[in-house]
C-alpha cells in the first residue's frame, strides 16, 4: 500500500465527462507533473483549472480535485481529473499518469484501501472482498486474453526462446565442470539475442498497431476543393448516424468528428477548411496536405474523375507511397476525364449518388487487418499493461546487449535476460523459479 | 545428569551443532551410532561447488567448524566459474576422506563443554508436546532441555543393489528403526527419500592415461575469512575425466529391468534427486545423447579408493562390474565397493519453523537431510543454524533467521519451510532470487556481525573483520579522490579511479600497479572494493527488489491466526496457509498457490482482526 494506484472510474466512452483517480502518498506529486500548475501547495479540497499535458504536448483541458489524507474514500491523498469523455483522450491521460509512477488499480483496490485505512465498515469491507475475489480471477484473465491468442503464442515462444539461453547459461554455473555441456559465452549468444530483439520488437509494433485501432485510427481526408471531400465526410457521418462531437486532442492535430464505423473508431482530423465553403482557393496546398499526411494513420486522397490530374496531386500520390493510404476517384457519375493508367488500387465512387461508400469501410478494415473490434475499455486497460511490460523486456534486452558489447561477465548478461524473461512472463501470467528449475533439469543431463 | 543441548548424529549437520552449542557455553552431548564415523563423507570427496562453497564461507563467517576443517585437509581446490561473474564464483575443494573426519573429531574433543557418546537413539522423552531428552536402544533415558535431530540418512534405510532391499545405514552403519515410527506417533508428517553413490575404484588397476588429467587452482585460496592457507599448491591431487562408451550404453540398456528402481525391486517409494540421477536414469532420460562424462576423483591420499563422479547406480554388482570394465582406462579395474541406492526416512520441512525448531513438539530441532536436504554443506549450516537457535532459546533470545536477501542458508532455509520439497533439496545459485547479493567475497559483511552478535565470532576473528570493514571504507574514498589519466576512445580523459572502474574490463590491482598508487591493501580488500563499485547499479537494484520484500518481511501474521475464519479465501490457498503457517506476508506470498487475490483477502481480514 505503499504505491499510487490510478485508474478510470467512469465508465469510458460512455458520459460527456470521464473521472480518473489516483490515490496514493504519490498522487499530488504524479498529478503535478503532468498538470499545466504545480499541485504540491495546493488546500485540500480544492478544484483546480488546466490543461494534462505529455511533456510538452497538450492531451486535454481539465479540471482537477484535490483531497489530502485523511478527510478522503481511502484516507490517502487522492487526486481526481475530470476530462473530456472521449475514449482516446481518458486513455491518454491514464497512459501518462502511468507513465510518470502511478500504477494501474486492481478491481476493488480503492475500497481496499478504504478498508484497510479504517475509512468504510466491515459490511462494506465484506461486500469488496467479494468483488476482489471475484473480479481478480476475471481481471487475470482479461490480461491473459486481451491480447490476441496469436500474440500470446508468440509470447510463450519468446520466452521460450529465451529460457533455452538462461537455463543454459544456470546450468554452466550450477555444473561448472561439465564439459559436455555447451558453455554459453558473450559471442556464442548474441545472434540469438540479437534476434529474440527483432522478435520483440515486432510484436510491440504488433501490439501498438492493434491499440491504434482500439483508441481509434487518425483519419485525414485531403484533395482539391470541391472534390468531394466533405460530402463524403457527410456521407459517413450520416449512414452511421454517428454523433460529432467537437475534442480538442492534441496541439497538432484537431479530431473534428468521430465515426464509428462497424466498431472501429474514425477520428478525422484537420478538416478545417472542408466545410469551409468561402475557401476557395484554386489550389490544393501540398504543405498543408503533408501536414495532415504526417499527422494521420490513414490517408483518404480524393481525386475527381471529371477534371483531369494536377501536378501537385502527382507529387502528392507520390508522397503517399509509404503510407497507409486510400486512393478515392469521386464523381463517377460524370464525364471520365481523368487519366487512371498510372493509379492502381483506386476505388471509385460517386458520394451523390451513393455508389462506393461501402468499398471505402471495406478497405479501411483490410488495411488495418480488423475483424469486429469490441468496445470494451478493461481489454484496454489491461493491454496498456502489456505493452509496457513488452516495453521493459525489450529495454532489459537492450541492456544485455550493452553489457556483452562491454565483456560484462555472462551473469550479469543473464541477469538482464532473466528480467525480460519475467517482464514476459507477467504478461501471460507465468513467473519465477520452479519454472526455471524444471527447465534447467529436463533440458539438461547432470549428476553425480 | 541433564544436558542442556542433545545432539543426535555425529554427521555434517551434527557436528556444526555441537561446535556451536557447545562454544557458547551449553554443557552439550553428542550421541551417535559410531564415534568413528563422525563428519565421514560417505559420498562425494569434495566439499564446496557451485553455490555450496558459498554456503561454507557462509558457515566460517557465522562461526561455523567446516570451512576451517576442509582448509586443514585439502587435496586440491578450485574457484568455480571464476569469470562467469562476482556473484556466481565458488570454491570447490577435494577433502581429504581420512583426514576430514579425523580432524573434526579433534576439534570436537578440544570443547570443553561438549561430551561424545556412541549409541543408537530409537525415541525421545516427550511431555505435553515437549522434548525432554533422548532414549537409547540399550533403554537408557538421558534428559536436556533441547533435542536437536540430525540423522542424515540413518532413519529406517534400506541400501538397494539390484534386486536385493537391506537394512542397513551407508557402509554397513546400523541404522535406527524406531525414532521415525516414534516421529510419526507424536505427529510428524514422514517423507521417505532416495539417494545414491557410485563404485569407488582401486586406484592402482586404473590406466590414466586413458584419461584427461584435472589439476587444482595455481592460486591459494582459503573458506576460512581468518586462517591463511596451509595447503601446498604445488603438492594438490588431480582429478581424472573420462566419458561412458557404447558399450556402457547398451550393458545398461541391456539390463535395465535389473536396476533397483527399474523393475529390479517392485516397491520403491523414494523420491531421488532431479539433480543427482544414477547413470541408468541418464541413460533412459537422455536417450540420444552418446555419452556422459565422468570424473575419477581420490577419495584420500592415505588409501587407494577413487570415486566415480556421474556413475551412482543400483544395478546388480555382476552389472556393475561389466559397467566398470566398459570405460577407458578401467578396463581392468577393480571395484573395492559396490555403488547402491539408498532409500531412508525424513519430516516434510514445511512442520519445522524458521529458527528449525519443529512446530510439532517444543524444544525439538531438525537439521540436515532429516529436513529433505541433500549435500554435507546443506547439512552443516542447518546444523550451525539449529544449534544458534537452540541456545538462544536456553538464553531466552529472539532466534537467528536469515533472510533470503542476506545468505544461501537464508534461501535454504525459507525454500524447505515455505515450500517443503519433494526430493532432496540441493542448494543451487538459480534458486537465490537475489544472488548478486550473495556472493563470495561479501559472506563477512553480510555475516560476521551476526556471528559475533551470538557469541561465535569473537577476539582476533572479529578485529580483523572489523579492520577489513574500515579498509573497504578507506578505499573506497581514497578512490574517489584519486585521478588518472587514460585513452579512451582516442580521447584523453582525465577521471576518478573509482568512475574508470565502472567500466566492466577495467582491473583495480593493475591499475594500482601501471600508476604506481600509492595503495597498500589485502587482495580481499581490493576485490571486494572493486565489486563494490563495477557492479554498483546492478546491487543497487537488486537491493531495492530486496527491499519490497522486507517490507512484506515485516508484516507479522498472527501465530493463532484461524484460516478457516477467514472469507473468501481460494481452498488451495487456504489449506497451504494452514499447513505451513506462514511468519509474515511476505513468507505467504512464496507459498505456491497462495495467489495475489489470496493475499488481498488476507490483508483485509488481518485489519479486522486487528481491530478487534
Amino acid at each position: 500500500m505503499n504505491d499510487t494506484i490510478v485508474a478510470i472510474s467512469t465508465t469510458t466512452g460512455v458520459g460527456a465527462i470521464s473521472i480518473i483517480r489516483l490515490s496514493g502518498p504519490e498522487s499530488i506529486e504524479i498529478a503535478s507533473k503532468v498538470f499545466t500548475k504545480d499541485l504540491s501547495n495546493t488546500e485540500s479540497h480544492t478544484i483546480h483549472y488546466g490543461h494534462i499535458k505529455d511533456k510538452e504536448e497538450i492531451i486535454d483541458e481539465v479540471l482537477v480535485s484535490v483531497m489530502r489524507a485523511p478527510k478522503t474514500f481511502t484516507r490517502e491523498d487522492i487526486v481526481e481529473i475530470n476530462c473530456h469523455g472521449g475514449v482516446a483522450p481518458t486513455n491518454k491521460v491514464l497512459e501518462v499518469l502511468l507513465k510518470n509512477g502511478a500504477r494501474l488499480a486492481e478491481p476493488g483496490e480503492f475500497t481496499k484501501r478504504a478498508f484497510l485505512n479504517g475509512r468504510i465498515d466491515l459490511l462494506e469491507a465484506e461486500a469488496t472482498m467479494d468483488l476482489i475475489s471475484s473480479k481478480t480471477d476475471k481481471a487475470r484473465k482479461m490480461s491473459i486474453n486481451t491480447l490476441t491468442g496469436e500474440t500470446s503464442n508468440l509470447i510463450k515462444e519468446l520466452r521460450d526462446d529465451l529460457v533455452g539461453i538462461i537455463s543454459n547459461i544456470e546450468v554452466n554455473i550450477d555444473y561448472p565442470e561439465y564439459e559436455d555441456i555447451e558453455v554459453l559465452t558473450n559471442e556464442k549468444i548474441i545472434p540469438s539475442i540479437k534476434l529474440f530483439k527483432e522478435k520483440l520488437e515486432d510484436i510491440i509494433k504488433k501490439s501498438e498497431d492493434s491499440r491504434v485501432i482500439k483508441e481509434g485510427i487518425k483519419v485525414g481526408i485531403i484533395g482539391r476543393p470541391n472534390v468531394g471531400k466533405s460530402s463524403l465526410l457527410n456521407s459517413l457521418l450520416e449512414e452511421e448516424k454517428a454523433i460529432v462531437t467537437d475534442i480538442p486532442g492534441t496541439t497538432r492535430d484537431i479530431v473534428e468528428g468521430t465515426i464509428v464505423l462497424g466498431g472501429i473508431i474514425l477520428n478525422i482530423i484537420d478538416t478545417a477548411g472542408i466545410r469551409d465553403t468561402r475557401d476557395v482557393v484554386e489550389k490544393l496546398g501540398v504543405e498543408k496536405s503533408m501536414h495532415i499526411i504526417d499527422s494521420s494513420d490513414l490517408v483518404i486522397f480524393i481525386l475527381n474523375n471529371n477534371e483531369e490530374i494536377t501536378e501537385e496531386e502527382k507529387e502528392l500520390l507520390q508522397k503517399l507511397e509509404d503510407k497507409k493510404r486510400i486512393i478515392v476517384i469521386n464523381k463517377i457519375d460524370l464525364e471520365p476525364k481523368l487519366d487512371k493508367s498510372n493509379l492502381n488500387n483506386y476505388i471509385e465512387i460517386s458520394v451523390k449518388d451513393n455508389i462506393g461508400i461501402d468499398k471505402i469501410k471495406d478497405e479501411i478494415k483490410r488495411l488495418f487487418n480488423i475483424g469486429i473490434i469490441e468496445a470494451n475499455d478493461m481489454t484496454y486497460l489491461s493491454n496498456a499493461r502489456s505493452i509496457s511490460l513488452l516495453h521493459k523486456a525489450l529495454k532489459n534486452i537492450e541492456e544485455a546487449i550493452i553489457e556483452i558489447n562491454n565483456n560484462s561477465p555472462i551473469d550479469i548478461v543473464e541477469f538482464n535476460l532473466k528480467d525480460a524473461w519475467n517482464n514476459l512472463g507477467e504478461i501471460i501470467g507465468e513467473t519465477y523459479t520452479e519454472e526455471l528449475l524444471d527447465e534447467l533439469f529436463s533440458r539438461f543431463c547432470l549428476g553425480k | 545428569m541433564n544436558y542442556e543441548v542433545i545432539v543426535v548424529g555425529g554427521g555434517h549437520a551434527g557436528c556444526e551443532a555441537a561446535a556451536s552449542a557447545s562454544r557458547k557455553g551449553h554443557k552439550t552431548l553428542l550421541v551417535t551410532g559410531n564415534i568413528n564415523n563422525i563428519a565421514t563423507m560417505p559420498c562425494n570427496p569434495s566439499i564446496g561447488g557451485s553455490a555450496k562453497g558459498i554456503i561454507v564461507r557462509e558457515i566460517d563467517a557465522l562461526g561455523g567448524v567446516m570451512g576451517e576443517v576442509a582448509d586443514k585437509t585439502l587435496i586440491q581446490m578450485k574457484m568455480l566459474n571464476y569469470a562467469k561473474g562476482p556473484a556466481v564464483k565458488s570454491l570447490r575443494a577435494q577433502a581429504d576422506k581420512i583426514t576430514y573426519p579425523r580432524e573434526m573429531l579433534n576439534l570436537l574433543r578440544k570443547e570443553k563443554n561438549l561430551d561424545i557418546k556412541e549409541g543408537m537413539v530409537e525415541d525421545l522423552i516427550v511431555k505435553d508436546n515437549t522434548v525432554y531428552g533422548v532414549i537409547l536402544a540399550t533403554g537408557e533415558n538421558i534428559t536436556s532441555n533441547i533435542v536437536i535431530l540430525t540423522t542424515g540418512t540413518y532413519l529406517k534405510s534400506d541400501i538397494l543393489i539390484g534386486s536385493t532391499r537391506t537394512r542397513s545405514g551407508p557402509h554397513n552403519e546400523k541404522p535406527s528403526m524406531h525414532l521415525s515410527d516414534n516421529l510419526k506417533k507424536y505427529g510428524f508428517d514422514i517423507l521417505r527419500l532416495k539417494t545414491g553413490t557410485p563404485p569407488r575404484i582401486d586406484r592402482s588397476t586404473i590406466d590414466f592415461s586413458k584419461t584427461k588429467r584435472e589439476d587444482g587452482d595455481r592460486e591459494y585460496y582459503t573458506f576460512s575469512h581468518t586462517n591463511p592457507p596451509v595447503y601446498d599448491i604445488d603438492n594438490q591431487e588431480p582429478c581424472y575425466l573420462i566419458y561412458t562408451t557404447e558399450e556402457t550404453k547398451k550393458i545398461i540398456n541391456d539390463n535395465l529391468h535389473k536396476s533397483s528402481m527399474y523393475g529390479g525391486l517392485d516397491d520403491i517409494t523414494g523420491v531421488g534427486p532431479r539433480y543427482c540421477p544414477s547413470i541408468e536414469d541418464k541413460m533412459v532420460r537422455f536417450s540420444d545423447k552418446e555419452k556422459h562424462q565422468l570424473f575419477l576423483e581420490p577419495e584420500s591420499k592415505y588409501y587407494d579408493d577413487i570415486y566415480v563422479q556421474g556413475f551412482s547406480t543400483s544395478m546388480p554388482k555382476d552389472v556393475q562390474e561389466k559397467m566398470v570394465h566398459s570405460l577407458p582406462g578401467l578396463e581392468n579395474a577393480k571395484i573395492l565397493r559396490y555403488a547402491y541406492a539408498i532409500e531412508y526416512d525424513a519430516i516434510y520441512p514445511t512442520q519445522v519453523k524458521p529458527s528449525l525448531e519443529t512446530k510439532v513438539l517444543n524444544n525439538l530441532f531438525t537439521a540436515g537431510q532429516i529436513n529433505g536436504t541433500s549435500g554435507y554443506e546443506e547439512a552443516a549450516c542447518q546444523g550451525l543454524i539449529a544449534g544458534i537457535n537452540a541456545t538462544l532459546k536456553l538464553e531466552g533470545k529472539d532466534p537467528l533467521i536469515l533472510k533470503r536477501n542476506e545468505a544461501y542458508i537464508g534461501v535454504l532455509i525459507d525454500d524447505l519451510v515455505t515450500k517443503g520439497t519433494k526430493e532432496p533439496y540441493r542448494m543451487l545459485t538459480s534458486r537465490a532470487e537475489y544472488r548478486l547479493l550473495l556472493r563470495h567475497d561479501n559472506s563477512d559483511l553480510r555475516l560476521r556481525e551476526y556471528g559475533h552478535e551470538v557469541g561465535l565470532i569473537t577476539g582476533d576473528k572479529y578485529n580483523k573483520f572489523l579492520e577489513k570493514k574500515n579498509n573497504i571504507i578507506k578505499l573506497t574514498n581514497e578512490l574517489k579522490e584519486q585521478k588518472i589519466t587514460v585513452d579512451n576512445e582516442k580521447r584523453r580523459v582525465t577521471t576518478t579511479v573509482y568512475d574508470y572502474l565502472k567500466n566492466p574490463t577495467s582491473n583495480l590491482k593493475e591499475i594500482i600497479k601501471t600508476f604506481n598508487m600509492d595503495l597498500n591493501y589485502r587482495d580481499e580488500v581490493i576485490e571486494e572494493v572493486e565489486i563494490q563499485i563495477k557492479y554498483e547499479g546492478y546491487i543497487k537494484k537488486v537491493q531495492r527488489e530486496a527491499e519490497k520484500m522486507l517490507k512484506n518481511e515485516e508484516k507479522q501474521l498472527p501465530v493463532d491466526l484461524d484460516y478457516d475464519k477467514v472469507p473468501n479465501l481460494a481452498s488451495e490457498a487456504r489449506q497451504k496457509l494452514k499447513e505451513i503457517r506462514p511468519r509474515t506476508v511476505a513468507q505467504a506470498i512464496r507459498i505456491s498457490g497462495v495467489n495475489p487475490s489470496d493475499i488481498s483477502i488476507l490483508l483485509v481480514y488481518l485489519r479486522k482482526y486487528y481491530n478487534e
